[in-house]
């Protein structure tokens, strides 16, 4: 009995590897494919990642998108969701243990799947030059096979993006854990990690806003970013941005990155820019910009670009973060015709950040919470070299940072917490003066985040 | 003082003070150079009843206007018995709308009757039932499509359209000061919009021929107009003014609002230059004991967003209209924001034109009032009442009216 259990399994364990070595060739043909074709201009492979029931969406509206001369694949636990994806490459990670009901929502799992298969997700990031994974973390496939990917990539040599979101509050503290612990394992494994709270999107929605809408608008925003960096990495610029400068920004800060993605078009677009930058959902309404150690600053336009407008969008931009080292680079791109789109990276180091507490708390929770669990995390196969944290150290990291945020720049942004009332003094009581949406009562410096040290 | 015919007298209830401002029409005759507003009397008081332009306490804004009344007919020795009231606040909204009436006439000739007709056609405005109309204002004629017309009458055409910038309000809020003066056995002869009256006051006809910005930073609002090719184009109150950078001064250097209120008429300035870099002043209490010590470049870095931002309101707003090309005259400000140092430097960039403080004009009499930006708003409605008082001077009063009226019809018979 026992060897008939034996033969079965080793049969569908077989069937399993088969299925994935087809996959890995198919993978291959398509790579060639590309380079053949070299659609991207500086012979960069680019591979985007959807990983997870939210990454297989996200993904699909970045198929949607012009991203030319990328590769795509999926990776999921769940096959209906795979079955459904446009995507041409699937891999989809299942055992038998599963049942073919994916994950159920538990990381470790996903994880342990992850790690299986861990030289199957090495192949597939084979011969990219930079890795873009998207996925939603709270999940199982999401939080547990984001990391583990990113490693694979890293370790194939690729430069690793990952554009992830966190759930709402309302999805529950379980799962507001696990994207956070998710989020921690990436952070210490990816180049570079642009992290969008769902959360932070109920500024841009309102009373009459459905689910399904809520849930394009966190996908678009994403997408948004993902087509920044895209059109950074692959259009040709006046101003270059060079592949090394994004490097340099993101590669081994194991920062957050904070991001943003803007289109003006008409006369006064400079200004419309400087606007909505500053009152990004992402940027904090521009606080971002003021704890940021590096900001990334890519303008694209028509042929119509003047040197006035870059002028003034990056005066604007560097009044913003003084401290920060700042890379800018400008491209003409004809396909924009009048409009004015202009992409921000912002990292702010992640030992001297001082996040948004409620972050913190729940970072803190779910460390020691899960110390237990961790361990599944990091198998440090054989540690690579850019990350050079082993678990120790880099749960010392998590736990530290949990205590360390109120000693290092918590007086500078005292005034900015979300969370501080801001008295209108002698406007209290009296009606209040909106204009489109902002309340002028407020202090101008306050709105803009402008820190006064 | 018995004969107060020429009297015209301009309140202001404003945010941070109110004040009378009382005129003489002269009767220079024909010469034009000789017609215009002597001011021969000025009575201003704290205001402590208003907030962003609006009444919020009557009892303390009455006596405010009590003290200013008084003090200004001492100080012109007339008896003031009716004014031209300014009102102002972010209820106020200004647009355009257009009027058309067909001529029906055989000879296709435009008469007067036509014009008052197509006029009446155009003040015809859908408002929301709680507001009223405050300044129904001519632009331009239009015959048959042709533009620019400035007086149709005697010309030919089939169609006749007019233009007109209308001025509304909120009819409880703009009855309020009303009722508050009536109360004080004083007559209103008309309400007039404070930034039409500002405008008034520092404009001449050429620069509002070229086209031009007016900006009246006052204590709690923020009124602008706009002219262009002589007429009004647009008008907009933005509830911000001198006491949002006070607040703001208040809040972020952590000092009292007074205390605020005076390091920004001592230290302040529309510009955060290097000048002020490291700068500090220390705040002493009555018995001149050290209280606070605050840093100059922070109280100059707030008031200059907080100016920043009223320009940018203002310019984006002119800039969804398409206006800012057509100013050729240039900005003009005016109010006790004006008074802030640098402020036209500030300005300049942002609204990519040339900025200077408003001097009034063709007006005359005292000239500690003339030069002060703070009174052009009184100013102003005193010369809006001068120009309605000479429009009345020439048309027929009542009483001649129906004199020549029953003349004719008994000729007749």
């Amino acid at each position: 009995m026992p060897l008939v259990i034996w033969i079965l399994a080793f049969f569908g364990h077989q069937g399993f590897v088969i299925r994935h070595w087809q996959c890995a060739k198919n993978m291959k043909a398509k790579i060639q494919d590309g380079t053949k074709v070299s659609v991207v201009p500086r012979s960069r492979t680019i591979r985007i990642f959807g990983v997870g029931g939210a990454g297989v969406q996200l993904l699909d509206l970045v198929i949607g998108g012009e991203f030319t001369g990328a590769s795509f694949a999926v990776i999921d636990t769940d096959g209906p969701s795979l079955a459904a994806s446009p995507a041409p490459v699937k891999i989809q990670l299942e055992t038998k243990l599963l049942r073919g009901l994916g994950t159920g929502g538990d990381p470790e799992r996903g994880r342990a799947l992850a790690e299986e298969q861990f030289s199957t997700l090495k192949t597939a990031c084979e011969g990219a030059t930079v890795v873009f994974i998207l996925a939603g973390l709270g999940g199982g496939a999401g939080s547990g096979i984001s990391s583990v990917l990113a490693r694979a990539a890293k370790e194939s040599g690729a430069l690793v993006l990952a554009f992830v979101t966190l759930p709402f509050a309302c999805e529950g503290n379980r799962r507001q854990q696990q994207a956070q612990q998710g989020l921690g394992e990436l952070k210490a494994v990816a180049d570079g990690v642009i992290c969008l709270p769902n959360q932070k999107t109920f500024k841009l929605i309102d009373e009459n806003t459905s689910v399904l809408d809520t849930f394009r608008i966190t996908g678009g925003l994403l997408l948004e970013s993902v087509r920044g960096v895209w059109r950074l990495l692959t259009r040709r610029g006046l101003i270059q941005i060079h592949f090394d400068d994004l490097r340099a920004l993101v590669h081994d800060r194991h920062s957050e990155s904070v991001f943003a993605c803007i289109e003006a078009a008409g006369v006064a677009r400079s200004r419309e820019i400087v606007e909505k930058l500053l009152a990004h959902p992402l940027l904090d309404e521009g606080r971002a910009l003021a704890e940021a150690d590096a900001v990334l600053v890519s303008l694209m336009g028509g042929k119509d670009l003047t040197m006035t407008e870059v002028n003034r969008v990056m005066e604007q931009i560097s009044r913003q973060c003084e401290q920060a080292q700042i890379i800018m680079g400008a491209a003409v791109d004809e396909t924009l015709k009048n409009r004015l789109c202009v992409t921000v990276i912002a990292a702010k180091n992640a030992v001297s950040n001082a996040e948004a507490p409620e972050t913190f708390e729940c970072a803190d929770v779910s460390a020691s919470r899960s110390a237990g669990r961790r361990h599944v995390a990091a198998i440090p196969t054989h540690q690579p070299s850019p990350p050079p944290l082993n678990l120790e150290q880099r749960e010392q990291m998590i736990t530290r940072r949990g205590g360390h945020v109120r000693k290092p720049g918590s007086k500078m942004l005292q005034a900015q917490l979300p969370l501080a009332i801001i008295s209108k003094g002698r406007f209290d009581k009296s009606e209040p003066t909106i204009h489109k949406g902002e309340d002028l009562d407020i202090p101008t410096y306050i709105r803009r985040g402008v820190a006064l040290n | 003082m018995f004969d107060n015919s020429n009297i015209i007298v301009g309140l202001e209830i404003g945010t941070s003070k109110v004040c009378a401002v009382v005129g003489e029409s002269r009767e220079g005759g024909t010469d034009p150079a000789k017609v215009g507003l002597n001011i021969i009397g000025l009575g201003q008081a704290r205001s402590r009843g208003v907030r962003k332009g609006e009444l919020v306490d009557t009892q303390q804004a009455e006596e405010d206007v009590r003290n200013a009344i008084v003090e200004a007919e001492q100080m012109a020795d007339v008896e003031i018995r009716s004014v031209y009231l300014g009102v102002t606040g972010g209820h106020i909204r200004g647009f355009n709308n257009r009027g058309v009436h067909p001529v029906v006439s055989a000879d296709r000739e435009i008469t007067d009757d036509d014009v008052r007709d197509v006029i009446k056609n155009a003040k015809a405005i859908n408002l929301p039932t709680e507001n009223s109309v405050v300044h129904a204002i001519r632009q331009h004629f239009f015959v048959d499509g042709q533009d620019g017309v400035t007086n149709p009458v005697g010309m030919l055409g089939s169609r006749l359209e007019v233009d007109m910038h209308v001025v509304h309000g909120n009819t409880n809020r703009l009855q309020n000061a009303i009722r508050l003066v009536k109360g004080m056995q004083l007559e209103v002869d008309e309400i007039v919009f404070n930034g039409l009256a500002s405008s008034l006051a520092l404009l001449s006809n050429e620069q509002k021929e070229l086209g031009a910005l007016v900006i009246d930073i006052g204590g709690g609002t923020t009124d602008y107009v706009v002219y262009t090719d002589g007429v009004i184009k647009h008008t907009g109150v933005l509830a911000v003014g001198g006491d949002h950078v006070s607040n703001d001064l208040a809040y972020g250097l952590k000092v009292p609002l007074s205390r605020a209120e005076k390091l920004k008429l001592e230290h302040g300035s529309a510009l955060a230059d290097d000048a002020a870099k490291g700068r500090t002043v220390t705040i002493t209490n009555e018995l001149g004991l050290p209280l606070k010590t605050v840093n100059i470049e922070h109280l100059r870095r707030i008031m200059s967003l907080r100016l920043e931002e009223i320009f940018l309101l203002i310019a984006q707003d002119l800039d969804q209209l398409g206006l800012l090309d057509y100013l050729r005259a240039g900005v003009f400000l005016c109010g006790g924001g004006a008074r802030v140092p640098h402020i036209a430097k500030l300005a300049e960039p942002i609204l990519q034109m040339p900025v200077s403080l408003g001097q009034t004009n063709s007006v005359s009499g005292l000239k500690s009032a003339l030069g002060q930006p703070e009174f052009v708003t009184g100013i102003g409605l005193a010369k809006f009442g001068s120009f309605k008082a000479r429009k009345r001077e020439g048309r027929p009063s009542l009483t001649q009216g129906i004199k020549g009226a029953l003349g004719r019809f008994l000729q007749r018979s």
